[in-house]
């Protein structure tokens, strides 16, 4: 971690591993779709729809994932003052809003079949939806604050507070739900999955990480050099100042 | 008069004295849940099923309106930093401006909310409890509402900001103050589990807010 804190050999070894990492996602993607449309047995009680799962799941996971490298970067920004912490955390906000968005909106198209509407205010999509709220708030505080030192520790700091509360409103969220309806069916529990559907959902899995770990370093490098251009900028604007005066 | 009273007693009296703070508050209370009967309706049956939530969904919106001015006023005029070199730390100088803020936001609001409650027909023998928990619950809201009002201090539409963050983090708030309400009421349980659970996120807050708060002030006033 402390010889990538050069934000130069970070960009160098970005560089090498940028087209692995993209035949790896395509390998994976291509694999774990193929398992899922044309491999994976269809439900016997919800049929094709059954196949959103590989979508909606890995989403899912990665969704709460990604939050969690964001806090853990956070203490990286607020204790260590590790130069990429912030700008890890920073590029993987859109990211993970996105990822949450895609569960959100695979959930609520797997909604319709199963439970006759797009929208339940079921446990598990109501905490997501906070997830995506958070998520929104981390950006905006981003997107408000000039300064990027500022901008960084004040989103480490809103991201410790979600980090913190996040168990706290998906207890609260889940003790509600079952006070206003009884579990859904066809979650409660659950049936043990079949190695056959496993497969393609790891696979998918697998993807997705990877995928998220390409969109991460390219975003990561994004941020970068558009700090760079920003202090050349500033610097330029200084020595134009300099010469006029 | 030790630093810490002194800080309290000046920022309530200057919530009081400076007029507009309180009674915007109270009003904006007032006029949201004046506007939702025309919204749902002036079904008295219905309007008392959800008086709870509407009056807490209330009283948070307005409890915010107020909370970009926990420190704002004192970070536009110099006194911000005059405190952070003083003799309180910092983390205590957030804690007594939160506590002020609900002396005089979270405090009136839950006193009023009984007269709403009659507007919506919230049943007499309901009010005691909800004033309890809402005088239980606010000072969860003004603690974590100092976080949102320190993180964006200086920002252009700080307002707005502050309620996209500061929002989602109520949703426990919102949950275990209006089962309260509703399990006394209509049911289905005793209504002391979701209160007690109330208390413990005031008291959580109350804790652990102000470090967050006094970390998010050094940023801003660096």
């Amino acid at each position: 971690m402390i010889s990538l804190a050069n934000p130069t050999r970070f960009l160098g070894l970005v560089e090498i591993v940028v087209p692995w990492l993209t035949a790896l996602v395509v390998i994976l993607l291509g694999a774990g779709l193929y398992l899922s449309f044309f491999v994976a047995p269809p439900d016997y009680q919800q049929g094709e729809t059954v196949r959103i799962m590989y979508i909606h799941v890995p989403s899912a996971w990665l969704a709460m994932g990604i939050y969690a490298i964001i806090a853990i970067a956070a203490l990286g920004t607020l204790i260590w003052r590790h130069p990429l912490a912030d700008v890890a955390a920073k590029a993987a906000a859109p990211i993970g809003a996105t990822f949450t968005f895609v569960v959100l909106v695979t959930g609520s198209l797997w909604g319709k079949p199963m439970w006759g509407t797009y929208w339940v205010w079921d446990a598990r999509l109501t905490s997501l939806l906070v997830l995506f709220l958070l998520y929104l708030g981390l950006i905006a505080l981003w997107q408000a604050i000039e300064e990027p030192g500022r901008a960084g520790r004040a989103a480490a700091i809103l991201a410790l507070v979600g980090a913190i509360n996040l168990p706290i409103i998906k207890f609260s969220v889940d003790w509600w739900n079952t006070l206003h309806q009884p579990a859904s069916v066809f979650r409660a529990g659950g049936p043990t999955i079949d190695p056959s559907l496993l497969t393609p959902l790891f696979v998918m899995a697998a993807a997705f990480v990877a995928l998220f770990v390409l969109l991460h370093l390219i975003a990561m490098r994004a941020e970068i050099l558009r700090r760079r251009v920003r202090a050349l900028q500033q610097s330029q604007v200084e020595h134009a100042a300099l010469a006029g005066a | 008069m030790s630093p810490a009273v002194a800080l309290l007693v000046r920022d309530v009296k200057l919530a009081w004295r400076e007029g507009g703070a309180i009674g915007v508050a109270l009003g904006f209370y007032l006029v949201v849940v004046v506007l939702m009967p025309f919204g749902l309706g002036p079904d008295l049956n219905l309007l008392a099923r959800i008086a709870p939530g509407m009056l807490w969904v209330a009283l948070l919106l307005a409890a915010l309106l107020s909370a970009d001015r926990i420190f704002h006023n004192d970070y536009e005029d110099g006194t911000l930093d005059v405190l952070t070199t003083g003799p309180l730390p910092l983390p205590l100088v957030a804690a007594i401006k939160s506590l002020a803020h609900w002396l005089t936001t979270g405090v009136p609001l839950a006193l009023m909310a009984p007269v709403l409650g009659l507007l919506l027909n919230l049943p007499l023998d309901a009010m005691p409890l909800l004033v309890l928990t809402m005088l239980a619950g606010t000072p969860a809201v003004s603690f974590v509402a100092a976080i949102g009002a320190s993180l964006t201090l200086g920002l252009r539409r700080s307002g707005l900001l502050l309620a996209l963050l500061v929002l989602p983090l109520y949703v426990p708030v919102l949950i275990f103050g209006v089962s309260t309400v509703s399990m006394a009421i209509v049911g289905p349980g005793s209504p002391w589990p979701p209160f007690l659970m109330l208390c413990a996120l005031s008291l959580a807050s109350i804790v652990l807010a102000p470090f967050a708060a006094a970390a998010a002030l050094r940023t801003g006033l660096r």
